[in-house]
């Protein structure tokens, strides 16, 4: 799996691929792993599916009824403390690794990242998931401050490919959530448009290629 | 303080218009001691090949020495200069051969009449695979998406060091068993000329400090 948030001015833009492996098995190449929380609330999910469904419904279950009572918008940090006391509490049983992104008109866009022992960071993006590892070094030297939506969409769809490219857990294709205040968009990126993330290895490994299938 | 000497590493070799540059980082750790914080793990094989070595310290210095004491022999017997390919299949072999006993990712590099500028990567196991840029040690995986998006090919003797040493400046951010300074040397047909960047000559990144001769205000 590779999983990414980023924060920018006025909203979060949320990004996952769609592998789910049993093994070496795609069991399903097209998952969804970016799951409402709350109407601008989204949470990211990488480790065990089970467990990660199940933390994911029972915070949905708790925000409901506390953003009823509280008959306003649900703050984003509320959401990923929710998150994160059930998988502190619950961390020797359970293998989840979230990240909570969302917009609330008290902080505006925030990103909560919540690895695997239970700790809560807010950082300005976070990266989670197998294939993150490979992808650090390129949205280190990539990212910068006050990027714009559009901006931070390209961010997010070009790191995700290129853990897609060298990660075998992570592949098919790229779904990108983004939020703000006006609401939610979701976007999917097929395979054919993903950026050709190996463009070099093409290039020097199939030199010619072309020209060599013509000649015969 | 016991445990034996390892090099969480980060290793860098790459193609450029004219030759190789081959860089590394200079962390040496004893379990969770840096046994020595400025090491060079870059290591010469012949006058024109140069090897990065990480796992392991002390097997890949064996390994790299057995290969030098070939490489030497048959320098002389050929009565020119050693191909790096012949350099890096000996590599190979000693490495595959050997495999059960040895823990040591290396990557051969150096210029050569034949190939011009060559890399070659020998991981863990003995394959050998030529690559117009490798990486190796426990800091490479934060590479590989950097790298994929930032190499292009014959690109000038001043971008390919600059793409290294970023590199590897990333590499130590992010993994702990890599730091220090960060060593590169340069092979073409012209000779090799090796570089010495220290901490305040690397780069930083949006959450990193400037270097600042004390942090107290006064």
């Amino acid at each position: 799996t590779t999983i990414m948030a980023v924060q920018f001015d006025g909203g979060v833009v949320l990004g996952a691929d769609s592998r789910t492996s049993t093994g070496s098995y795609v069991a399903n190449r097209v998952s969804d792993k970016i799951v409402p929380i709350h109407d601008f609330i989204w949470t990211c999910r990488s480790g065990s599916a089970a467990d990660t469904q199940a933390v994911a419904d029972y915070v949905k279950y708790y925000v409901d009824a506390h953003s009823m009572e509280l008959g306003r918008l649900p703050r984003v940090r509320t959401v990923a403390n929710l998150m994160r006391k059930i998988c502190y509490n619950n961390k020797d049983n359970l293998m989840a690794g979230l990240i909570v992104g969302g917009w609330d008109p008290y902080e505006g866009g925030q990103v909560y990242e919540i690895p695997l022992g239970g700790t809560i960071m807010r950082q300005k993006f976070a990266l989670g998931g197998s294939g993150s590892s490979y992808i650090y070094g390129l949205v280190d030297s990539y990212y910068r401050e006050g990027m714009t939506r559009e901006e931070c969409e390209i961010f997010v769809k070009k790191s995700i490919s290129h853990a897609m490219a060298r990660d075998g857990s992570s592949g098919g294709v790229i779904r990108i959530t983004t939020i703000q205040s006006t609401g939610v968009q979701r976007q999917c990126i097929l395979g054919s448009d993903v950026c050709m993330a190996m463009r070099w290895n093409h290039d020097y490994f199939y030199h010619g290629l072309n020209q060599r299938l013509k000649d015969g | 303080m016991d445990a034996p000497h390892s090099m969480g590493t980060t290793i860098i070799g790459m193609e450029y218009a004219e030759g190789v540059i081959l860089g590394a980082d200079s962390r040496t750790t004893t379990g969770l001691y840096v046994a020595n914080r400025a090491s060079d793990k870059i290591t010469q094989l012949t006058d024109n090949v140069y090897v990065c070595r990480s796992g392991s310290a002390a097997d890949s210095q064996v390994v790299s020495d057995y290969v030098r004491y070939f490489l030497n022999q048959h320098t002389i017997q050929i009565g020119k200069a050693a191909s790096v390919k012949t350099a890096a299949t000996l590599v190979r072999e000693l490495s595959y051969q050997n495999k059960s006993f040895l823990e040591t990712g290396l990557i051969v590099a150096g210029w050569d009449t034949h190939e011009g500028g060559s890399v070659y990567g020998v991981p863990l196991g003995g394959t050998m695979l030529r690559l117009p840029f490798a990486t190796g040690g426990s800091g490479c995986s934060y590479l590989y998406g950097f790298l994929d998006q930032a190499w292009q090919p014959n690109m000038s003797r001043e971008d390919a060091e600059k793409l290294v040493v970023k590199a590897i400046a990333l590499a130590i951010a992010r993994d702990g068993a890599s730091g220090g300074v960060v060593r590169t040397i340069n092979v073409n047909a012209y000779g090799v000329e090796r570089n010495f960047y220290a901490g305040d000559q690397l780069p930083l990144f949006y959450d990193e400090l400037a270097p600042r001769p004390t942090l107290i205000h006064f």
